[in-house]
């Protein structure tokens, strides 16, 4: 066991400390951490922000040459989001947030269909290539069948009786055995994360390992 | 009040205890539980692998902030370290939000060190954060160059000798986006649907379970999934016999075993304790009607 | 006009892009390239003054008006300047560096971990089988969870399989039923934005 002798990995021990000295309740060790920690991660955005994008993307192309004087509008309409600080021009960032928003969501269209909805789609149909052995064939057709009775359980607009109802009720199968995957592997992610800070406390500042 | 009614009102600082216990003690005294690679994992690697110094660059992006780094670090470092050890140009790219470049800097100094004959500016590159996050992303399809300007460092994207001749998409074999959040969708959306670049994901346990549709569609080539995903991929780069580091997931692979374990036991005497009291309840019931 | 120019705007631009998409003629790839790698970066970096005007209007006035905590307010408008500072002063260095890899990180990493304290509790607290489907979800995460593992090979070497099984079939189809909901969905809400019917985001006047 070599404890370590860093003046940083013990700043990172005590602040980890402090901040689990809130399992046992709250408590201004813990209030303390949590607004380093706000102040800390936003200055560093900010920073990040500074170097990464104002003074190469906003100030040089301007100010240095060459000048790419067609930026000025983008920048104006970029300066237009400051309306927020004031009541009386706070109606000035509709436009930025207009041409941005409405932009994407025409660039979005085609892309979502493609990506998200026909590719799916296609990936579901029962072609020959997918009944090459029994366990494959029943795959596929569990798949398809699954897909169907997803959809048929989150259409609202029919009332569930008959086949209708039946298929919903598969549907809601398939749903809580996605739902049940999906919780046993959140599970897992939150363990990780301890898992990592411990690693840290143990390995990095105590050298136990 | 009976054993299972007290049972049940057990103050969760037994429970917080009982989890650090299980998590701390195979960190101190391993026990050694063998990982199995599986599929998903297994095609990632077995992409990145068939590629070499003439293929072009892998672009692994940093998709995470330290909220996710346990799960996520582990995975990024693998991905270098497979890469530097084969030779394939790598792309560190800082990430599409400010919070994720301090990620992809730590990740790049830790495994660069393992590997000091290989030079920055010819073997890997470093870019920085640009805002725009979708926009950035349909920008690099254009021009890499006009996207990023500079790497992180400053330096002209034209001065590096490893992009030259790499100016967007169809210049580069793999882009490997390591997410904490739903940038692979992204990733998906607008640069495998409009540019045709072949993706792959290094996700969150919490993110995996949705992206399996997409495997199955090859709309992704491979994936690594979680703490486990990352230990897999190390336990590939072992088998290979290429440098694996420290080995941070698979360390964390016996925690986890007996953490799930804890929690399985946990639902169960929940769910035992809840059905007993239930049952005594309605005995009680009955008795008092009969009275 | 301030209500139905930005309207206007969000239609013409929306379109613009939308029917980019189809049109492979040079001066249509120009159009984009220009929007994308110049508009939509710069707009979209001011948007960050929305995170640093909340933050500031919060923790000032709680300092001015002496609320309870107001000291860990100028904690956290002190901790903003102190690191701002130090990038700036140091170009980003060592010191920067370390800031981020010793303090923030940490500091983030162990606020997310706290998590697995409470879905512990939670488990034990809250999960209930309290129907045929509840039990359903508890049986298949119980699976996952020993099967995601590697005592779950070490128990059964079955396991790994049916979990993979699992992922792959059931819980991907109802997983892939979602998604292609959520794009249509998605998709709609895109049509509503760009044809006005769609104006949350835009605020109030």
């Amino acid at each position: 066991m070599s404890i370590s002798t860093s003046i940083w990995v013990w700043m990172a021990a005590l602040l980890t400390l402090m901040v689990y000295s809130f399992l046992y309740k709250d408590n201004p060790f813990y209030r303390l951490a949590e607004h380093i920690f706000m102040g800390l991660s936003l200055g560093y955005t900010l920073t990040i922000l500074w170097y990464n994008y104002i003074i190469p993307r906003v100030y040089e192309p301007l100010f240095l040459p060459p000048h790419q004087w067609s930026l000025i509008f983008p920048i104006l309409l970029g300066i237009m989001t400051f309306g927020i600080f004031s009541k009386k021009y706070s109606w000035l960032i509709k436009y930025p947030l207009a041409f941005y928003v409405g932009g994407y969501a025409g660039l979005r269209i085609p892309l979502l269909l493609q990506s998200w909805i026909i590719r799916q789609v296609e990936a579901s149909f029962l072609t020959p290539d997918k009944f090459t052995s029994l366990m494959s064939s029943i795959n596929a057709i569990l798949i398809f069948a699954g897909l169907f009775a997803t959809l048929i359980y989150f259409y609202f607009s029919k009332k569930r009786e008959h086949g209708f109802g039946a298929a919903a009720q598969v549907g809601i199968v398939f749903i809580m055995v996605a739902f049940g995957a999906a919780f046993g592997y959140t599970v897992m992610a939150r363990i990780s994360l301890l898992i990592g800070r411990m690693q840290f406390l143990i390995h990095d500042w105590l050298g136990i390992m | 009040m009976g054993f299972w009614q007290r049972f049940l009102q057990l103050d969760r600082k037994w429970i917080f205890l009982g989890i650090a216990i299980v998590v701390i003690i195979p960190l101190i005294k391993p026990i050694g539980l063998p990982i199995k690679p599986t599929k998903p994992v297994i095609d990632l690697f077995t992409y990145i692998d068939t590629l070499g110094p003439e293929s072009g660059p892998v672009m692994v992006v940093t998709g995470f902030d330290p909220s996710t780094m346990p799960e996520l670090m582990p995975m990024e470092q693998a991905l270098l370290r497979h890469c530097l050890t084969k030779g394939i140009p790598v792309i560190s790219f800082g990430g599409l939000y400010p919070a994720y470049i301090g990620m992809a800097k730590m990740a790049i100094d830790e495994v660069s060190a393992d590997f000091p004959d290989k030079k920055y500016g010819e073997d890997y590159v470093f870019l920085g954060f640009i805002p725009g996050v979708s926009a950035v992303i349909l920008s690099i399809g254009i021009d890499i160059a006009t996207t990023f300007g500079n790497d992180y460092y400053g330096t002209p994207i034209d001065s590096l000798p490893m992009l030259r001749g790499v100016k967007n998409y169809s210049d580069i074999s793999l882009v490997v986006d390591v997410s904490g959040t739903s940038t692979p969708e992204y990733w998906l959306m607008y640069a495998q649907e409009r540019y045709g670049v072949n993706i792959g994901v290094a996700c969150t346990a919490v993110s995996a379970p949705a992206y399996y549709a997409f495997l199955q569609s090859g709309q992704f080539v491979g994936m690594m999934g979680g703490m486990k995903g990352a230990a897999e991929y190390e336990e590939l780069m072992a088998r290979k016999g290429y440098p694996t580091g420290r080995r941070n997931a698979t360390i964390g692979m016996d925690s986890q075993s007996l953490a799930h374990l804890l929690i399985i036991l946990l639902i169960i005497l929940g769910n035992a304790g809840y059905f007993i009291v239930r049952r005594g309840e309605r005995r009680r019931g009955i008795i008092r009607r009969k009275r | 006009m301030r209500r139905r120019l930005p309207v206007i705007i969000a239609f013409g631009i929306g379109f613009a892009m939308l029917i980019q998409y189809f049109i492979p003629h040079p001066r249509s790839e120009e159009f984009y390239n220009v929007i994308v790698q110049q508009w939509f970066i710069i707009i979209y970096a001011f948007m960050y003054i929305f995170a640093l005007r909340s933050f500031f209007m919060h923790h000032i006035t709680k300092v001015k008006k002496k609320k309870e905590g107001y000291i860990f307010s100028a904690v956290a408008m002190v901790s903003v300047l102190f690191m701002l500072l130090s990038g700036l002063i140091t170009s980003r260095g060592p010191f920067f560096d370390s800031l981020y890899n010793y303090m923030i990180a940490p500091l983030q990493g162990t606020m997310f971990s706290l998590l697995a304290f409470f879905i512990a509790s939670a488990a034990f607290r809250a999960f209930r089988a309290r129907n045929v489907q509840a039990t359903l979800l508890l049986v298949t995460a119980t699976i996952v969870m020993i099967g995601r593992v590697p005592i779950g090979d070490y128990l059964w070497r079955g396991m790994p399989d049916l979990v993979e099984w699992i992922m792959t079939v059931p819980s991907m189809a109802a997983m892939r039923g979602i998604r292609i909901g959520v794009g249509l969905g998605a998709v709609a809400t895109a049509m509503k934005i760009m044809l006005g019917i769609e104006r949350s985001y835009m605020g109030g006047e």
